[in-house]
């Protein structure tokens, strides 16, 4: 079978990983330069042994080979070709597979890359990472094996194991291996079972976003896992300068640009599938996805403290062992969603394993980083207050802050339900009175930290740079926000410092290109292309805040002025929301091409003060397991969207049910995803002339200044 | 005398206008009120008003969904329940009450500020207050002077070197 051959595969390339941990770490101890060498194939093997194993997944999920356990799981005869493809990652199994490839080929970009800058750290990186790419086979081999077939036993019952029948089954039980034995080994007497068919992926994730969402979220994971191993390295190695913190920087920034994408497409998707009118539930799985990302952007910008000013040494180590926590528990969780219960917990064969190995990586890190605290002094002092690196400082608290408050909602259940057995329920409207107003300060410093200078801002200066032009500015448009009507405070306030720190960045940005303008004598496009160009850190990162408050502009309009109403109209009745009639004209059966579901269509007539705007067909996709999907039917501006569900219908169709929501500027959500795309892309922007001046010049150039200060 | 009689009579106006203006407010009032009781009565309860409540409520079956969102059969079922106490008068507190009483602290969609379940909105705010005041401390431990010593008197060169140059450029242009 093509299967045995993946999963041949994948025990190489776990052996390749012990091997190479080994073989590393002899080599740095014992300074041997070959056993280093030979540690580094062992981890560049892995990549092609995992494609290849990966490869035949897809291939048996493609012919539909349904003796194996998993592609009976998640592949059908009626699962469209492209699902079958993406079916790889659609179970637990298939994408802690996945999640192990995407690992390896990190590994091998870090591999493949220059060694110059850190010979010293690359033993240790080398070991670090084939650490936690054994961990995350050893659960595949183990643990949850895509590769385990279906078999009967003798009692009739049907499960999944890798090699059949054995009494090793019964042994392994018996010593307190259950896990294990029942991934490795049918229980004796098993005979092979073959279903007619498979299962076919659960419907609410057949939607593109789905398909796309968990790459984008599991590449932004594994990213992680370079800065984190080379902060490891650089704790073991006692060379704790910044070389981690440089080498790793743009592998961190792609690491969060795609947790990001994964974090905006999985938004996408419930706005476009889960029919509730939003994007963002607070749901556990969504929260330990947010998460790494909320410390990542902490750590994002205190490096930068670090790189400048040689300070906040050990709080970066804090952070990026932080991240790598809750990107390991954030992968645990959005796999299998045991938040939900301790029950499930329980019966989650991966719940005990993983977090076994979080907790010995957390005491590890710090028990490491608690050893070093001496080489990690800080190499100055704070000058003022009033200063870049205060600001920095500032904001990385209201970060983990919002961290804190985020976990405290999503782990409260566990506890709760652990101490004093009452399940309770974290929803919505507690991270509204949480959350919503530590963003406020965030949002703040967002605007003024880009103007206070490094070492010490002058006030003045400051303020006439902070105020000149943004001042006026917030103060025209809260004028206006009031004389259009709002008078929602939190609106107001959100608006306020929104438009203030959206000014600030067109005002750095204007600025800038003016300079240039003038100066050489470039045209206006070419000024701007240059600016960007030149310090793309900078302005990439401007960027990156341009859209956090065009998106910012979105959650306030959805979560502050959302509009719905629910009625049942028969047909050529109207309902009325906001300026809108939405009038029902008929019911139809659509044919779907797909043997298993069917799909009812509504057709309701939008106007609005009595002008027709256009027709849409909401529609519900009921499937033959029993699942039912309700997508909206949108007609969407820069203003607002108007989205129409369609609820539930008489058998005869003359009456149906809808629900319709007016969502504002939520479009503006989206464009400001975009616009954080785009900005995280110019600032990792390779630009090698700024690169080697950054290793070498700058640094130096800091050092005297930093003498002095003292 | 003239005078002090058109006042009396003045007042006395002003007295009989404001007894109507109450007779007339309160009996407007008691209308509202039975309609409302009518309407509550007569079983003429919008979807509107069951999401109203149902968003305050968690589906039984799933996790950390809102009731009024979810399609389950269960759901549907519980949205039918709602639909009927407020027919029967209930208000929407009397329902979610009940619901709390059969089913546990689980089915409300923000945890109840009594008991345990209290700190978890009492342990953020430790947070932040906790955040806030070793922030101050680090901050006072990192910065150079003693805190409360003017800094500002000097200001060092900036070390943007960058943003430096810009102002600079930024000035002589100006001239």
């Amino acid at each position: 079978m093509v299967t045995d051959i993946g999963l041949i595969a994948v025990l190489l390339a776990f052996a390749s990983g012990i091997y190479a941990i080994a073989a590393s770490v002899h080599g740095a101890r014992a300074r041997r330069e070959d056993w280093v060498t030979s540690a580094r194939n062992a981890a560049l093997i892995i990549a092609p042994l995992l494609t290849l194993s990966a490869l035949t997944i897809i291939y048996s999920n493609l012919t539909g080979n349904y003796r194996l356990e998993y592609t009976a799981h998640v592949s059908s005869s009626a699962t469209p070709t492209v699902l079958k493809i993406t079916a790889l990652w659609g179970g637990q199994n298939g994408s802690l597979l996945f999640w192990s490839w995407l690992m390896s080929i990190f590994v091998t970009g870090v591999m493949l890359r220059k060694w110059d800058n850190n010979r010293d750290l690359m033993p240790y990186v080398i070991a670090v990472t084939e650490v936690i790419q054994v961990f995350f086979l050893a659960l595949v081999v183990l643990f949850a094996n895509p590769f385990a077939k279906l078999w009967q036993t003798p009692t009739g019952e049907i499960g999944g194991a890798v090699f059949g029948a054995s009494t090793l089954f019964t042994t392994l039980s018996s010593i307190g291996f259950g896990g294990i034995a029942q991934t490795l080994f049918a229980p004796p007497g098993s005979i092979p079972f073959t279903p007619a068919d498979g299962q076919g992926l659960a419907p609410l994730l057949r939607h593109p976003g789905m398909v796309a969402h968990p790459p984008f979220l599991y590449l932004g994971f594994v990213g992680f896992t370079i800065p984190y191993a080379f902060a490891m390295a650089a704790l073991l190695t006692g060379k704790t300068n910044d070389a981690w913190i440089r080498t790793t920087r743009r592998w961190t920034l792609m690491a969060w640009l795609f947790l990001g994408i994964g974090l905006l497409l999985g938004m996408r998707w419930a706005y476009d599938v889960l029919g509730w009118g939003g994007y963002w539930g607070w749901d556990a799985v969504e929260n330990a996805a947010l998460m790494p990302w909320i410390s990542g952007t902490a750590f994002l910008h205190s490096v930068m403290i670090q790189e400048k000013r040689g300070m906040l040494k050990v709080w970066n180590m804090f952070l990026i062992i932080l991240t790598f926590a809750q990107v390991i528990l954030g992968t645990f969780i959005t796999r299998t969603g045991v938040i939900s219960s301790v029950h499930s917990f329980a019966r989650s064969s991966i719940g005990v394993p993983f977090l076994a190995f979080t907790g010995l990586m957390l005491v590890g890190s710090v028990w490491l980083l608690l050893t070093r605290l001496d080489d990690l002094k800080s190499e100055n002092k704070l000058d003022s207050l009033l200063s870049r690196e205060a600001a920095f400082v500032a904001q990385n608290a209201l970060f983990l802050i919002i961290n804190l408050a985020v976990a405290i909602g999503t782990y409260f259940p566990i506890f709760s339900e652990l101490i004093v057995n009452n399940k309770i329920t974290v929803g919505a409207p507690y991270y509204d009175h949480v959350v919503g107003p530590l963003l406020a300060p965030l949002i703040l410093l967002m605007g003024v930290a880009p103007l206070v200078s490094w070492r010490a801002a002058s006030p003045q200066a400051l303020g006439r740079t902070a105020l000149t032009i943004p001042g006026p500015v917030t103060v025209v448009a809260l004028v206006i926000l009031f004389a259009v009507g709002i008078r929602n405070p939190w609106a107001l306030l959100g608006m306020a410092l929104i438009v203030y720190a959206g000014t600030v960045t067109v005002v750095e940005y204007a600025r800038g290109v003016r300079a240039r303008h003038r100066s050489p004598g470039e045209g206006w496009p070419m000024a701007l292309w240059n600016l960007i160009g030149r310090n793309r850190r900078r302005y990439g990162g401007y960027l990156v805040h341009t859209g956090i408050v065009l998106m910012g502009v979105g959650v306030i309009g959805t979560h502050l002025y959302q509009q719905e109403t629910q009625q049942a109209l028969s047909i050529g009745q109207t309902l009325a929301i906001g300026n809108y009639q939405v009038t029902f004209r008929r019911l139809e059966l659509v044919p779907s091409g797909q043997s298993d579901k069917k799909i009812i269509s509504a057709r309701v007539e939008v106007s609005e003060g009595g002008k027709p705007l256009m027709t849409l067909r909401p529609f519900q996709e009921q499937y033959t397991n029993g699942e039912r999907m309700t997508p909206p039917a949108l007609m969407g501006s820069m203003k607002e969207d108007l989205y129409v569900l369609l609820g539930g219908w008489e058998a005869d169709g003359s009456l149906a049910t809808f629900k319709v929501f007016i969502n504002p500027l939520v479009n503006w959500l989206w464009l400001g995803g975009i616009v954080f795309i785009l900005g995280t892309l110019v600032a990792a922007w390779p630009n090698v002339a700024e690169e080697r001046r950054a290793w070498s010049v700058e640094r130096r150039a800091m050092a005297p200044a930093a003498v002095r200060t003292r | 005398m003239q005078e002090a009689d058109r006042k009396a009579r003045v007042a006395g106006g002003r007295v009989q206008r404001i007894a109507w203006g109450v007779v007339v407010l309160v009996g407007a009032l008691a209308s509202l009120l039975a309609a409302n009781i009518v309407a509550a009565q007569g079983g003429t309860v919008t979807d509107d008003q069951v999401n109203a409540v149902a968003k305050g409520l968690n589906c039984p079956v799933c996790e950390n969904v809102p009731l009024d969102v979810c399609e389950t059969q269960a759901c549907v079922q519980w949205r039918d329940l709602i639909r009927q106490k407020l027919a029967a008068g209930e208000t929407p507190e009397q329902v979610i009450a009940y619901f709390r009483a059969t089913y546990g602290d689980r089915v409300l969609q923000s945890p109840p500020n009594t008991g345990f379940a209290a700190l978890v909105w009492v342990l953020p705010f430790a947070g932040l207050i906790a955040g806030v005041v070793i922030l101050v401390v680090v901050l006072r431990r990192m910065t150079a002077r003693p805190a409360g010593v003017e800094v500002m008197t000097e200001v060092p060169p900036s070390a943007d070197e960058y943003r430096q140059r810009l102002e600079r450029e930024l000035e002589r242009l100006g001239k």
